[in-house]
């Protein structure tokens, strides 16, 4: 199989060591490593926001020379922080996202997410989850190749958490697109077709959500272990 | 065009022609005595300062918002930056060291002196920092630089400095000539026909810097074409007319009133209110009583530190709320 994204040797000094990762069409990888990790620099690198050294290319496109019209296509970014500056309305915060102005597509989102009581409420009264949806809408719109995803799931409630890896799981499989997405919580890693784990600025492992779970890479970076009852800190 | 930038655009041309006309008595008065005169006296009197107060108002405006959209910040604005202030350091400096006449040369002074101090803000507060850092920088600057500019008109070869000064820096349009309007307002206008292209970029950066840079527009090149472009705006408009405050502050506050909330979308709208602003401050200060000469930066202060007070404290509820 093609690799749909081909990252060689990225690196941002003092915090990602030198990473090389191929993703395939369609699939959806999780991305998990204790606090510090290097989870949100490996997305950052990959998003090119920073990027010290390495090369990345998206279905053989190199990212760092398209232009700033073409990068929507190919990739989207959604960092963790949920802050807004400006009292943007909801809908607009979502425009934002798309090269060219298409309200029919951003229609189809907010009915997606659920947005549509919201959609003409300005981002600073919206609560957090709220925003966190809406944001995920701005980053879905272009239609991109790479999702990159930082902590989509957090500040949201249960169901909303499950809504959205549903969401993300039709999205790669009807456009073929691929999706990274960086996780707090180690058991939602079910719902992905891999999971790379971070630990001290490196990529340690990349497997398959069983054999993660059952990994001692795992149980060591994140210094936990099995117990009968789930997961406890690791007595070693 | 969106209609309200239109009605916008309506309101500044009906209100410019006002300026230029008004009083219209004498002038037609002059016109049936010697025609050639009034004509004379219309495009070399009248118009350079009509052009001034229109343009400079523009000025303020578009680089009140491109600043506020940079620092993510509603207070962010020429006056409260310190670049105003860093324009008439450069300017004094210029005229009365240099003994610099040209006024294009003199606005590359303020231009110069204008970007010290957006580099400076740059270095001390950084392009995130919270509302009161960038405050207490802007104002640390503001004052160093004013107290500066008074040192160098203190110490200046020309006896008069501190006299000319008072009609020059507060703020003025009055006895401008046309090369003077023209070195402030081409490279003024300039600077800002390029900051209009940045309006996306600005736009994303509501999203934050990381979702800009990802979208390829890095952070760091837009903050510097941000910076070069309003300290060449601002610093030539100085030059010529002095420091006129609260404008860069109020005019971007109502046009994201009307660009939905969009930092970027609002260049151009807080453009046009700028202007509509100055224009009539400037009306404001032709009805002086005769021989009485306001700076038209003294109206424009007075009638903006009060909204700039409620800008703060509605602020400061909505943080505490």
């Amino acid at each position: 199989m093609t690799s749909l994204l081909s990252a060689r040797g990225v690196a941002i000094d003092g915090r990602l060591h030198p990473t090389d990762v191929d993703v395939a069409a369609g699939s959806l990888v999780a991305l998990i490593g204790p606090n510090g990790s290097g989870k949100t620099s490996l997305l950052r690198a990959l998003a090119g926001v920073e990027l010290s050294r390495g090369s990345l290319a998206i279905d053989g496109e190199d990212v760092a020379s398209a232009p700033p019209a073409r990068r929507p296509h190919l990739l989207t970014f959604l960092p963790a922080s949920r802050d807004l500056a400006w009292p943007i309305r909801a809908r607009d915060i979502i425009a934002l996202g798309l090269a060219k102005a298409d309200p029919g597509r951003i229609d189809r989102l907010l009915d997606l997410l659920e947005l549509g009581s919201l959609a003409d409420r300005p981002a600073d009264r919206l609560s957090t989850g709220e925003r966190a949806r809406v944001l995920l809408a701005r980053a879905l719109a272009p239609s991109p190749r790479l999702l990159l995803l930082d902590e989509p799931l957090s500040n949201l409630d249960p169901y909303w958490v499950l809504k959205t890896l549903e969401l993300l799981r039709e999205t790669v499989r009807t456009l073929g697109c691929s999706a990274i997405v960086s996780l707090h919580d180690i058991d939602r890693v079910g719902s992905f077709d891999r999971v790379l784990l971070a630990a001290q600025g490196s990529m340690v492992a990349d497997l398959s959500p069983e054999s993660m779970l059952a990994s001692t890479e795992l149980a060591r970076s994140f210094r936990i272990e099995r117990g009968e009852s789930g997961w406890r800190v690791s007595r070693a | 065009m969106t209609r309200p930038t239109a009605l916008l655009l309506a309101a500044l041309l009906l209100l410019a022609a006002l300026h230029l006309l008004v009083p219209l008595g004498p002038w037609l008065e002059l016109r049936r005595s010697d025609p050639g005169l009034a004509s004379l006296l219309l495009t070399e009197i009248r118009l350079p300062r009509t052009l001034l107060a229109a343009g400079y108002g523009a000025v303020l405006g578009m680089t009140g918002a491109a600043l506020q959209a940079l620092f993510a910040n509603p207070l962010a604005s020429p006056d409260i930056t310190g670049s105003s202030s860093g324009a008439a350091l450069g300017a004094v400096l210029g005229a009365y060291w240099f003994a610099i006449v040209d006024p294009l040369a003199l606005a590359a002074f303020g231009a110069g002196g204008a970007a010290l101090a957006l580099v400076a803000l740059l270095l001390l507060a950084g392009r995130r920092s919270d509302t009161a850092t960038l405050l207490l920088a802007g104002v640390a600057i503001a004052l160093a630089a004013g107290a500066a500019t008074s040192l160098l008109l203190a110490l200046a070869p020309s006896p008069f400095a501190f006299y000319d000064s008072f009609e020059w820096l507060m703020g003025s349009f009055v006895d401008r000539s046309l090369p003077q309007a023209a070195a402030a307002l081409v490279p003024a206008g300039l600077a800002c026909a390029i900051l209009v292209r940045r309006a996306h970029a600005l736009d994303l950066m509501a999203l934050g810097e990381d979702v800009s840079a990802s979208l390829g527009y890095p952070p760091r090149r837009v903050a510097v074409e941000v910076v070069g472009l309003s300290a060449i705006a601002v610093g030539a408009c100085v030059s010529v007319c002095g420091a006129i405050g609260f404008v860069g502050l109020i005019a971007p506050y109502a046009a994201r009133r009307l660009s939905g909330g969009h930092p970027g979308r609002a260049l151009v709208p807080a453009a046009l209110v700028g202007a509509i602003l100055v224009v009539l401050a400037d009306l404001f200060v032709r009805s002086a009583p005769a021989g009485r000469i306001v700076p038209v930066g003294i109206v424009t202060t007075v009638v903006g530190t009060p909204l700039f007070i409620w800008l703060v404290v509605g602020m400061r509820r909505r943080l505490t709320s």
